[in-house]
């Protein structure tokens, strides 16, 4: 318990220098995560995308979106990578839920009252239980998954040229090596999609409708 | 739950899904499918982080970044191509956009 302890404060310590300045993260302590942080935010991500999923009213589905969204965040907070947490938090569920949540108070999504076809939702639920089952499967009693075994640590990689690090900066220096390529393709990408949407909302012509 | 490291991530991540996947299904709302989708999507960069993390290498993590900035890009359009699609219809329930069915 005291060594729990003394860690969870270390990992304290790293989220408030690390973000910016630290350097690549000290070792992966992947043996001592913070277990009851990580049942309660996977409990609420599962709860809210539930929600999501099965709310009648959009503007409830989008609540339970942004909630889902920040709890992945919190997950990558307890997986050391800060600074996507950050970027998750700001993007998803800042920017894009809320351009969702404008559309869906914009457009009349009121679903009408009608009969939900059962078979539909007895499809969607054996959908859902036969990928679940499938994913515990594979994930925990199959034990193919190298982390299930006590004591495995992670495999040593004999040419890792970009350490894991908890730096926004090294988030950089790959940017701007790496993958400069994909970087520019991103950039017009996302210029492509402005302009996209511009014409694509613009008021279509009278006659054309 | 030990020793458990990699494993409880990779669950999470399935299970999320699982869930939009069965969303996707599902929902009649078109706005609601979407948001599925990127809930897909989101599960789809936890499993990238975890194995990132697991490895220690960094280009799992930065291949989210991308995935973020291509997602951003693609619910913009796709939102834009909703409010198209009522304009034009009148309704975003995909039981009443059915022009194709035969």
């Amino acid at each position: 318990m005291k060594e729990r302890r003394r860690i969870s404060r270390h990992g304290k310590k790293a989220f408030f220098t690390g973000f910016l300045l630290s350097n690549p993260s000290p070792r992966p302590n992947f043996s001592n995560m913070p277990d009851g942080l990580f049942i309660f935010f996977a409990a609420l991500t599962l709860g809210a995308a539930s929600l999501l999923v099965l709310s009648r009213n959009a503007v409830t589905s989008a609540m339970g979106m942004i909630l889902a969204l920040v709890g992945v965040a919190a997950d990558f907070f307890l997986l050391d990578a800060y600074f996507l947490g950050v970027l998750q938090v700001l993007v998803y569920a800042g920017a894009v839920m809320v351009l969702f949540l404008f559309i869906i108070m914009l457009l009349d999504t009121e679903d009408p009252a009608r009969a939900y076809p059962w078979k539909k939702a007895a499809g969607g639920l054996a959908v859902f239980f036969l990928l679940a089952a499938g994913v515990l499967w594979l994930f925990h009693w199959s034990g193919a998954v190298p982390g299930t075994a006590a004591g495995a640590t992670p495999p040593e990689l004999t040419d890792n040229p970009a350490e894991f690090a908890t730096a926004a900066k090294a988030f950089g220096r790959l940017l701007y090596t790496k993958y400069l390529l994909p970087l520019e393709i991103a950039g017009l990408l996302l210029l492509t999609a402005l302009v996209g949407v511009v014409s694509l909302s613009k008021e279509a012509p009278a006659g054309q409708a | 739950m030990e020793n458990t490291a990699l494993a409880p991530h990779l669950i999470l991540a399935g299970l999320l899904f699982a869930l939009g996947l069965a969303g996707v299904l599902v929902r009649r709302n078109l706005l609601v499918v979407y948001m599925c989708l990127e809930l897909m999507l989101a599960a789809a960069t936890l499993a990238l982080v975890a194995f990132s993390r697991f490895n220690r290498t960094m280009d799992g993590a930065v291949l989210v970044f991308f995935v973020i900035t291509v997602a951003a890009a693609e619910v913009a359009v796709g939102l834009a191509l909703i409010v198209a699609l009522y304009r034009r219809r009148g309704t975003v329930s995909s039981e009443r956009l059915d022009v194709l069915r035969p």
